[in-house]
């Protein structure tokens, strides 16, 4: 019997590696979040959607809200506090990261960065382990800001689940792209969650915010059909 | 543990909407949101739903001496319970400012008003009274804890029954529940507590904030009410000078707003007492719904539109339908179908979405006449060519 992929699994739940590996015992297999290796046999941890991608990866897709540091990540944070030549940011993780004022494009000892607490800032994940706190980044390897940095210019921020925000990262994502032939707007997602939206004005702004959080139970019909609703009904609250 | 904090971002947004006359929400600025009143089985207890703020409160007794300086009063304790359930940034055990200013208030609204006829729990004067009890847990906090909580209170305290007591001289006798029907408390009144709260100077006023409002806000202003317009509580906090306008305005909303909800505990009350008195389920038994999964339950507030048709000023797409208290929430599923037209099989057999023809239908009858009808079909096709009428029409009209 294969592994269920696709399928609900529950914390529990049992797999021989055979199972896992149906046809080529020499690949590798990747266990992702979820899943655990324990005495030959493959333990679920976590209630969700057992998902496999090639060549072997198996990983367990279920609700969540709290986020995980992990390394590359592309985070929202917000500055929480200045402490001496380091900023801590709230991620949404355990542990606050640190960032540094010299990770910011262009900024030196002498020339510090903008940021004051409050601020949001779009960040990579430099370094994330569990043993230690994380810290982000504002600038890729070569020195550029490459999109990172410090939001600004009003807009609005809030908080999704994680499955949601990974939803929308998805280059295939129904909804963005249904929205984005109808509105004019600007967002970025962390994959902590978090979403930061810019429209025209704060109505269809939060028009946006609002569709986005509806989306999460939607399938792609429906969400398309929301986009539709929520269009004609802020195009009627503008002529007013 | 920490509490996410509010970045600038979203204050000036905030700030910016409310200066607009909206809301987040979509509410207009004297908007409740909805409102849910639900009994438990065990009596004096009650479960309020405001928004996604949720608070249980309990209501207990038990006979005890009565304080020195008031021997013919019974007592009434209030207890607030902040738990982390509600909102992580609350700490266990250790009582924050903001739990002691509401548990200080929850005190000042129930006893200091003297809702709650003391005396009559005198059992003998200077030795036995009851002790009621009234705990306050906050299970979720998404804003407007204490209008929640005061709600929560006064219907547990209106739902409470304690039970008789008989004295015959020196002999005190407790009657358990089964001997003799326990007695209701004696509320003069119900004091109810809404909070204002107060933006740029005083310039804007919302009712019932949200989480994220209450992060914003610059001041608050309580008033404890009961319907009868007599004022029991009136605090305000915060870093701001509100004009006597303004107070006056604020008690003449308060008293709106607490008639409504006191006809909606009552409401509440009495339905909780026929379900009870005919033996329907009642309790929390009500909202839960076996054949849902309830975790992924959503109020359909979050994007309505077709409201928004009808209030154009409104700044979004929540319905802002006032206090609709004990509306029925309806329930997002995932999967659910996309509602189609009926489609007509064959005379009396309707089929509403996919899934071909049905089988339940006697096979050869059925056949027979799909074939008659072919036979007929052709001939009226051939008629009305021109009408070029659909087969299903056509199917409607030869049976």
């Amino acid at each position: 019997m294969a592994a269920p992929i696709g399928n609900v699994v529950i914390p529990g739940d049992t797999f021989s590696l055979l199972q896992l590996q149906p046809n080529d015992e020499h690949k590798k297999i990747l266990l992702g979040p979820g899943l655990k290796e324990e005495e030959a046999e493959i333990k679920v941890l976590r209630p969700g959607i057992l998902r496999f991608r090639k060549p072997g990866v198996y990983w367990v897709d279920c609700h969540h809200k709290r986020y995980i540091p992990a390394k590359g990540d592309s985070v929202i944070g917000i500055v929480n506090q200045k402490v001496g030549d380091i900023f801590r940011v709230d991620i949404g993780s355990s542990e606050q990261a640190s960032l540094s004022y010299l990770s910011f494009e262009g900024s030196t000892k002498r020339n510090r960065p903008d940021v004051k607490v409050g601020d949001i800032v779009y960040a990579k994940l430099l370094v994330a382990n569990k043993d230690m706190e994380p810290e982000i980044v504002c600038i890729d390897g070569y020195g550029r800001s490459n999109g990172m940095g410090v939001i600004r210019n009003g807009g609005f921020l809030f908080h999704t689940s994680l499955n949601l925000a990974r939803k929308l990262l998805n280059p295939e994502c129904t909804l963005l792209k249904s929205l984005g032939n109808r509105f004019q707007f600007e967002i970025s997602v962390g994959v902590n969650g978090r979403v930061w939206i810019k429209a025209a004005n704060d109505v269809q702004t939060i028009a946006l915010v609002n569709s986005v959080i509806a989306s999460e139970y939607k399938d792609n019909d429906q969400i398309k059909e929301m986009c539709k609703r929520i269009s004609k009904a802020v195009s009627r609250m503008e002529v007013d | 543990m920490r509490e996410t904090p509010l970045s600038n971002c979203e204050r000036e947004f905030i700030l910016n909407f409310i200066a607009q006359q909206k809301r987040l929400d979509g509410r207009k600025a004297y908007d409740y949101r909805d409102l849910r009143i639900a009994f438990g089985v065990s009596l004096g207890c009650c479960h309020v739903e405001l928004g996604k703020t949720r608070v249980l409160a309990q209501v207990s007794c038990e006979v005890g001496e009565p304080k020195q300086t008031r021997p013919h009063d019974g007592v009434l304790y209030v207890n607030v319970e902040l738990s982390p359930m509600a909102c992580p940034s609350f700490e266990q055990g250790r009582q924050s400012e903001e739990g002691i200013e509401l548990s200080r208030l929850m005190e000042r609204c129930l006893k200091e008003s003297r809702c709650l006829d003391l005396e009559s729990l005198c059992i003998v004067s200077g030795e036995k009274a009851w002790h009621l009890r009234v705990d306050i847990h906050v299970l979720n906090h998404e804003g407007n804890i204490l209008d929640c909580a005061s709600i929560a209170a006064i219907s547990a305290l209106a739902h409470f029954r304690r039970p008789d007591v008989s004295v015959h001289g020196e002999e005190i006798t407790i009657h358990t529940l089964e001997e003799r029907n326990p007695v209701p408390l004696s509320l003069h009144h119900m004091p109810l507590l809404v909070s204002f709260t107060f933006f740029s100077q005083g310039k804007y006023m919302l009712i019932d904030p949200s989480s994220k409002e209450e992060k914003v806000m610059e001041g608050k202003m309580v008033v404890g009410m009961n319907k009868h317009r007599e004022l029991c509580t009136l605090q305000v906090t915060g870093q701001m000078l509100l004009l006597k306008e303004q107070v006056l305005r604020c008690s003449s909303i308060a008293l709106t707003k607490v008639t409504r909800i006191t006809e909606l505990i009552h409401e509440a009350l009495e339905n909780d007492k026929q379900a009870r008195l005919k033996g329907d389920k009642h309790g929390f038994a009500v909202l839960v719904s076996g054949d849902k999964v309830t975790s992924n339950r959503l109020p359909k507030t979050e994007v309505k539109v077709d409201t928004l048709e009808v209030s154009d000023d409104m700044g979004e797409s929540q319905s802002s339908e006032d206090e609709s208290g004990n509306e029925p929430m309806e329930e997002h599923t995932e999967g659910v179908p996309k509602e189609s037209a009926v489609e007509i099989l064959t005379k009396g057999v309707g089929m509403i979405g996919e899934g071909g023809a049905s089988t339940w239908l006697d096979v050869p009858q059925a056949d027979t006449k799909q074939l008659a009808a072919k036979k007929q079909k052709h001939k009226v096709s051939k008629m009305e060519e021109d009408e070029g009428s659909s087969e299903e029409e056509e199917k409607v009209i030869l049976k």
